[in-house]
């Protein structure tokens, strides 16, 4: 779907890309021209044979496409929900030349993953015989949850430790609630543990309930897919203030049935798809005015196009070249936000002296995620990251890292998903050695 | 504009395109509409003797891609199931009403003389324009002793069309079934009966599909079916040939001949008219469509005819026929190459992969930056045309032929030919 052909979420449980119905699905299935080894699923992170599962749809054969998609991506739900497939597969249909519009595959995963699962009947996959191995996996969101049922399949018992309360991790927590509408995040998991042989332990937060060479002791192998944890602080003077909150928990609140009262002006601070969710969701929730304030330019952002076109047409400013400064308050609450105007000097940012003053309600930083580093008892940390090896081992044999605490990748739910995948398999042959296995993705 | 007026066996019509014999024509209501549209003539649904037939419920199947377009369609239905007075009074008030239509009258009887010449002598009466016996239905019919039970026979066919001949002096064509091992034997049998010309093909004896939760064909009549006619896009190729086969042989090369089968647009019409038909019938398109269709056919045969400076059907009627061949004619020494055109090219790798699975493993993917180039070997390459079928990009792949400047040279003259001496 375009942002041209869209009006916006018109409530904070308005679907997005409505689903496909089986009309819309035959009609858009047969679009696709069935190419070989092509550009999309070279462009997809978990390398989902496209054309083999839209071919299926077309063949009204909907759970061997949902098959299809889910052995190569477990969290093809999720992924056929929030992935920017405009940056990704639809980018790369050739459907694209001649007709400028791709095939749409998010919409079609959707539509083979929704059916599989309304469908019920039992998981789709089956577990190998047990290997006799445990693996601890900490975090339960999806790169954590792709890992441990991959691991299952393999054989392997499995214990997540999550430290919130549900599993899901920004899945549950972080998304846009119009993107993951009708509690889809916990559909999900409840259809990932469907394989058997995982365990979730809630309330178990790596450094508190929970030490990494305990747990490296009592299990085979462990698997970390905790995240970025903490926010990034704005760093600048007033980010105390009463109604200055992180973008991820005031997502988390309304996601939660928390939602925050929003009236008048909010100010989101930062350009990536997380500020574009907290802004169009305070809308949804009854800002009268919500700036997007982003310190570098629009092509720098974070966000897709697709994002910042829905932002706009959802009512959002977005205003490029302001780096925070100074939060304004008045009785140890928020009044506004002063910035400096910024340019780029020979590739470098620089404020420019002139200063901009927006007026805020709310002030919703979304300047970015950063690594727990204290959690990780001395592993070492890269560039922000935990350092992992081609085999997402870290320096410590015997714990493996995926998920955004690693830079693998694109910051994508869809390349979480498959670094826990291809852990796992990393994993198998770690735990498995000296016994054959001959494995591989 | 190109003039499209056409005559077949002494019978005028404004256009070539004739609605054929079928539940399109069943009726004066869906006859007039079909005038009304602009359609040059219109054949009658077949004619029985009385009592009329009775039809069962559930009569179509259809053979459909992906994005449910036709590409088949069959049906079981029999003649008309309208008692024969009500459609002669019809038949005679369209005529009437239409004079500068070609109005023909299908019939069916039985393999005995008096009921095909009854049904001749009422038929004069309506002042039709011309008979065409139904030779040809594959279903249900047939088991009556009518239609392709006839058909199939040459001798029959002869006999029948003798006695119609005998007893009218009505034009009369016979149309041909196509299911027979040689289309040319009921073809001669015709022209020797004394047929004024032919037309083909029937439909096609065929099961649509197998409706897989009733475990039963379609279309399905309480748990059961049976085999149907298959018509439709799907069946156009063995039309043109059959067509192609008549006009060739020197028997019946001046046997006129009216094109039925797959016709869909004015592309499919051009192509019979250049093999040799004087005209075509047209039902499934209609079918599928409504009677509108014809606005297109008629509009886009004058354009092209216009653009290629044909005046008039006959400036290029027949015009392929010549070209059509024994293969033992063809030219061994020609060859032609596959080229694809990097520029058009997006880049799906079709043409890769069923050359490399299915043919001559001639194309070969090179890498070239973010896009693969699919380069064709030459040397590999047979030329047989697979590449540019599956391109989905019209012009991407092309034919290009080898100046080899070899002679022709055709396989009875092959030194490479081991039975060339004995036929030499």
């Amino acid at each position: 779907m375009t942002a041209a052909a869209h009006n916006g979420p018109q409530g904070l449980d308005d679907d997005l890309v409505p689903p496909l119905n089986a009309l819309q699905a035959m009609a858009e299935s047969s679009r696709c021209l069935y190419c070989y080894d092509p550009a999309c699923v070279n462009a997809c992170p978990t390398g989902i044979d496209i054309p083999g599962f839209i071919h299926r749809i077309n063949d009204g054969n909907v759970v061997g496409a949902a098959k299809t998609i889910l052995s190569a991506n477990i969290m093809g739900g999720t992924c056929a929900r929030v992935c920017p497939t405009e940056i990704l597969c639809e980018q790369a249909c050739v459907r694209n030349a001649g007709e400028q519009r791709p095939v749409s595959i998010g919409r079609l995963q959707r539509f083979a993953t929704d059916a599989l699962m309304a469908r019920g009947g039992g998981h789709p996959f089956a577990r190998a015989p047990g290997s006799g191995k445990r693996v601890a996996v900490v975090g339960a969101g999806p790169s954590g949850l792709a890992c441990a049922h991959r691991l299952s399949m393999l054989g392997h018992a499995v214990n997540i430790f999550e430290a919130k309360a549900k599993p899901g991790g920004l899945n549950e927590y972080g998304l846009a609630a119009y993107k993951m509408t009708g509690d889809f995040a916990q559909r999900e998991v409840a259809f990932i543990l469907g394989i058997g042989g995982i365990d979730i332990h809630y309330g178990k937060r790596l450094g508190d309930d929970l030490q990494l060479g305990a747990l490296s002791g009592d299990y085979d192998a462990v698997f970390l897919a905790i995240g970025l944890a903490a926010g990034r602080p704005l760093g600048v003077e007033g980010s105390d203030l009463a109604g200055v909150m992180e973008a991820l928990s005031f997502i988390e609140a309304l996601r939660q049935g928390r939602a925050p009262a929003v009236a008048g002006r909010v100010v989101v601070i930062g350009g990536g798809n997380t500020a574009v969710d907290a802004a169009i969701q305070s809308h949804c929730l009854g800002a009268e005015d919500v700036v997007m304030a982003y310190r570098r330019g629009i092509a720098q952002m974070g966000a897709t196009t697709w994002e910042q076109q829905l932002a706009r047409i959802s009512g959002v400013a977005i205003k490029p070249w302001l780096a925070p400064k100074r939060i304004l308050g008045s009785g140890g609450k928020v009044t506004g936000v002063v910035f400096e105007r910024t340019r780029l000097v020979d590739g470098r940012l620089q404020g420019t002296g002139t200063d901009v003053e927006l007026s805020a309600d709310l002030v919703l930083s979304a300047v970015g995620q950063e690594l727990r580093e204290g959690e990780l008892a001395g592993i070492p940390v890269t560039e922000g990251r935990i350092g992992i090896d081609a085999d997402y081992q870290t320096a410590r044999p015997g714990v493996f890292a995926g998920g955004d605490c690693v830079k693998s990748g694109l910051d994508l739910t869809v390349q979480a998903v498959e670094d826990g995948k291809r852990a796992a398999l990393a994993i198998d042959r770690f735990i498995r050695k000296g016994v054959s296995h001959g494995r591989s993705a | 504009m190109a003039d499209l007026r056409s005559r077949i066996a002494g019978i005028s019509s404004p256009n070539p395109f004739w609605l054929a014999s079928a539940p399109p024509t069943d009726k004066a209501y869906n006859v007039v509409r079909a005038f009304q549209a602009g359609w040059g003539g219109v054949v009658w649904k077949t004619l029985g003797e009385d009592p009329p037939v009775i039809n069962v419920s559930s009569r179509y199947g259809a053979l459909l891609d992906g994005n449910r377009e036709l590409l088949g369609f069959n049906n079981i239905e029999l003649i008309t199931d309208r008692p024969l007075a009500l459609n002669l009074q019809e038949i005679t008030q369209v005529k009437k009403d239409w004079p500068d239509r070609a109005l023909v009258v299908s019939l069916m009887a039985r393999m005995e003389e008096s009921a095909w010449v009854g049904l001749v002598k009422r038929i004069e009466e309506t002042g039709a324009d011309g008979l065409e016996l139904n030779l040809g239905c594959p279903h249900g019919m047939c088991e009556r002793g009518m239609g392709s039970a006839i058909g199939q026979v040459p001798e029959m066919v002869e006999q029948v069309t003798r006695w119609v001949r005998a007893s009218t002096r009505m034009p009369l064509i016979v149309k041909l079934t196509p299911n027979v091992t040689n289309i040319l034997w009921p073809a001669e049998a015709a022209r020797r009966g004394g047929a004024d010309a032919v037309s083909l093909i029937n439909t096609v004896n065929s099961i649509a599909s197998v409706d897989l939760d009733l475990m039963a064909p379609t279309p399905t009549v309480d748990g059961k079916g049976t085999h149907g006619g298959y018509c439709g896009p799907a069946v156009k190729p063995i039309a043109l040939n059959m067509v192609a086969e008549i006009g060739r042989n020197h028997v019946t090369a001046d046997l006129p001949i009216s094109g039925i089968g797959g016709i869909g647009s004015w592309r499919d019409a051009a192509e019979f008219l250049a093999l040799g038909a004087a005209n075509v019938q047209v039902c499934t398109a209609a079918m599928v469509h409504g009677f509108r269709i014809v606005g297109p056919m008629i509009d886009g045969l004058s354009q092209w005819m216009d653009d290629k400076g044909y005046g008039r059907i006959d400036d290029f009627a027949g015009a392929a026929l010549g070209n059509v061949v024994d293969w033992n004619s063809l030219n061994m020494n020609f060859s032609t190459k596959a080229v694809i055109d990097p520029d058009l090219c997006i880049d799906c790798g079709r043409c890769h992969i069923v050359c490399e699975d299915t043919s001559h493993q001639a194309i070969r993917i090179e890498a070239n930056g973010g896009k693969r180039v699919f380069r064709v070997v030459d040397e590999d390459c047979v030329g047989c045309n697979l590449c540019s079928h599956v391109c989905p990009v019209p012009q991407c792949i092309t034919m290009r032929p080898e100046a080899n400047g070899k002679p022709y040279m055709n396989w009875t003259q092959d030194p490479r030919n081991p039975l060339r001496a004995a036929q030499g």
